[in-house]
């Protein structure tokens, strides 16, 4: 019975999947890609969406996703006007490489490019494929795996377009690389659906930053499930931005998989705004000795917003840290979600690992679950969590109101000042500044503000 | 400038204020004293509009204007200023952006051009000088880790800096040595004019030598029981408040009679 209805939800996709494999877009790509197409396609069929009672999504309902009938955007739909992506531009980066994606297809004419150093490569996926196959071969899909995950099984299945990023060995691109994903479901009025894919290589001693953006507009409709995939040879030191700022009745499901090398120094900021289910996993693989992995997290949930975050950190080599900050504001009846693994296996002996998770509710409606897991077969290792659930001082919003300062500030203020110390390792000045606009905005629209007035 | 008549307060449950009757004239210095636990931090409390008590009865005019309707940032910004018994510290707001939110709310209100970073720091730089503070408190987070002197003298300055008419001042002199005191006693000797106004609650008469009262009011059990002036202080500091608490005991017997 249940499997029927599985079934039935599951197959919209299924039915598209043979209509999207006669499109031009998908059949211009190589042949290795059909098969891990299918095979992806089938383990979908197999898993269906996940339920309640698979544990990594038990606070999680994908129904709403389920329900709608999302359609696949096709190419040409996306003759936006480079004015209205304006806004998630950057002020300060208008000098930087951006690509930009609408519903998922590569928009050259909304791209901009500047010099980079010979040996690196930042180009759509599609175009990677056919010209660069070589080196997006041994990496693609194999990152981020799609065994137990059938989101990411639904985004290789129809896996056609994103983003590509390889940074020659040695390279260093001082300039932020701005990879912007935005979605409508204007244009037809019809939910559209978009599976981007982002695959990044950094090969020995290179160095890069790379922002991946997902916005849309409030009001539309549309569900992104994106996989992004960051190769890091040794040596290597990739920073990872993520901003979040969909729509508020958008889905956005994604998995970041990262694959770290010996010295490798990674980083990782997921600030995430918007969306009204939002389900962001980031898993790193540390698979060589002196690594520096950090993992941070920032997210802001108002009204009905649930946001849910998963993250591995698997130490299986000695001698590597893990630091890692999440911490999320929630207003209204927004739910957010934090499910932070550890693991540190037999040979990661002298492991470093630190795990926080804060939560600020400004509402009695807003919810939290949290739950660490730390799984630790090594013994000389020093591992550390904590988690804390809190409510504004009362106290201080009355100190501070006491000196003048307005009732619905002083709580901006105290609200940034609990998410002050990840703001501060955003290393990018101008993010940081969209950031504190974008959450102070969200602030203003929580019904806690009005309140607080 | 405050006029409070029959002020009654109480927390939860509990009567603390009952019936406060104060003047405060422009220009003049009050001091008030009392045991622990008599209601003047209560009574500061009311003033500058802490939620946690509920008014039950009375009036407070400040300047004219009903203070009781008025939030916390509106009283602010009409001019009145609390120096907490115990400041809070708020990790992550740094004191300089902190106190330059709250000086520029209070100009915006009062039709004065916002001072910009250059203009502000000029006038902090002027006071701190005046209260002798270290700069580095400047750039930390507001009352993190300050020790208890420090965040007492962070208040008075934050007192010079925002330049109130109506100061009240909760004990700021507890647990100060003298230099301390003395240096609280500068700042707020440096504020006085026939325009302002300040309200000291203290438990020593010690700081009444820097800060000369024009008054000086004993609250006990939530009223005023004798008023005089600075030497009512040295009367005090000899025999303590037992002989005022039977004196007021006495004057109240006929009513609870
Ligand atoms: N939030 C509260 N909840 C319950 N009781 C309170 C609260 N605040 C004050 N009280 C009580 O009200 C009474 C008056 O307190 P208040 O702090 O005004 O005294 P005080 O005169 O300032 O004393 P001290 O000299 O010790 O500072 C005390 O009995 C105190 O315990
Ligand atoms: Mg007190």
């Amino acid at each position: 019975m249940i499997d029927v209805m599985e079934k039935e939800k599951t197959s919209s996709y299924l039915a598209d999947f043979a209509a999207f494999e006669e499109s031009a877009t998908a059949r211009s790509l190589p042949s290795w890609i059909p098969p891990l197409r299918r095979a992806a396609l089938s383990r979908f069929s197999e898993m269906g969406f996940p339920t309640r009672r698979d544990e990594e999504w038990r606070f999680t309902n994908v129904a709403p996703i389920e329900r709608v009938p999302f359609q696949r955007a096709g190419a040409g739909r996306n003759a936006l006007l480079s004015d209205r992506i304006a806004g998630f531009t950057f002020d300060g980066l208008q000098a930087a490489t951006q690509l930009v994606f609408v519903n998922g297809h590569y928009a050259p004419e909304l791209s901009t490019f500047q010099t980079l150093p010979q040996g690196v490569t930042v180009s759509s996926l599609a175009k990677a494929l056919r010209d660069d196959a070589a080196l997006v071969e041994p990496h693609l899909a194999r990152v981020a795996g799609f065994e137990h995950q059938a989101f990411t099984a639904l985004n290789t299945a129809f896996l056609s377009d994103g983003a590509f990023v390889h940074i020659g060995r040695g390279r260093i691109v001082e300039e932020p690389i701005h990879l912007l994903f935005v979605s409508t479901s204007t244009g037809g009025d019809e939910p559209t659906v978009s599976h981007p894919r982002t695959l990044i290589v950094a090969d020995e001693n290179s160095q890069t930053t790379i922002i991946e953006s997902y916005a849309g507009w409030d009001g539309d409709v549309y569900f992104t499930n994106a996989v992004t995939e960051v190769v890091a040879a040794e040596n290597t030191v990739v920073d990872h931005y993520k901003l979040l700022r969909e729509s508020d009745t958008a889905f956005h499901i994604a998995n970041m998989q990262i694959r770290l090398a010996r010295t490798s120094s990674f980083s990782s900021h997921s600030l995430m705004l918007g969306g009204a289910i939002v389900r962001n996993d980031v898993g790193a693989h540390l698979g060589g000795e002196g690594i520096e992995c950090t993992l941070n997290g920032l997210y802001m949930g108002t009204g009905d917003q649930l946001i849910d975050n998963h993250t591995t950190i698997d130490h299986a080599m000695p001698h590597c840290n893990s630091h890692e900050v999440y911490k999320g504001i929630l207003d209204g009846k927004a739910r957010g979600v934090f499910n932070g693994k550890i693991f540190v296996q037999l040979d990661a002996q002298k492991t470093d690992a630190k795990q926080t998770n804060k939560a600020l509710l400004l509402s009695d409606d807003a919810q939290i679950n949290t739950k660490p897991q730390l799984e630790i077969f090594a013994d000389d290792v020093k591992c550390t969590h904590g988690a804390t659930i809190g409510q504004l001082d009362e106290n201080a919003i009355f100190y501070l109101r006491s000196r003048g300062i307005g009732a619905q500030e002083a709580r901006s203020l105290l609200v940034y000042a609990f998410a002050g110390d990840i703001i501060d390792r955003i290393k990018i000045e101008p993010v940081r500044a969209q950031l504190q606009k974008s959450l102070f905005a969200q602030l203003a629209k929580g019904p806690g503000a009005e309140e607080a007035v | 400038m405050l006029t409070i008549k029959n002020l009654q307060a109480r927390v939860e449950d509990k009567e603390i204020l009952r019936g406060i009757d104060l003047t405060v004239n422009p220009g003049e210095i009050h001091a008030i004293m009392g045991p622990n636990g008599s209601g003047k931090s209560t009574l500061a409390g009311v003033l500058s509009g802490r939620e946690s008590y509920e008014v039950t009865g009375g009036e407070v005019l400040f300047e004219g204007k009903d203070l009781l309707e008025l939030d916390p940032e509106e009283r602010a910004r009409e001019g009145i200023f609390l120096a907490f018994q115990y400041p809070v510290e708020i990790p992550g707001v740094n004191n300089t952006y902190f106190l330059k939110a709250a000086l520029n709310a209070i100009r915006k209100h009062r039709g004065q051009e916002e001072l910009d970073a250059m203009e502000f720091l000029k006038l902090v730089k002027e006071k701190m000088k005046i209260l002798h503070m270290d700069q580095s408190l400047l750039n930390r987070p507001v009352n993190e880790g300050f020790s208890g002197g420090e965040k007492k003298r962070n208040e008075i300055f934050q007192m010079a800096v925002l330049a109130p008419k109506l100061a009240i001042l909760d004990e700021t002199d507890s647990g100060l040595d003298i230099d301390a005191l003395r240096v609280v006693a500068d700042g707020v000797n440096a504020l006085r004019g026939p325009d302002r106004s300040v309200i000291v609650v203290t438990h020593y008469q010690r700081l009444l030598n820097y800060i000369v009262p024009d008054f000086v009011h004993v609250l006990s059990k939530g009223r005023i029981v004798r008023s005089g002036g600075k030497e009512l202080a040295l009367e005090l500091e000899e025999k303590g408040y037992g002989w005022l608490e039977e004196v007021a005991a006495k004057e109240a017997l006929p009513v609870t009679a």
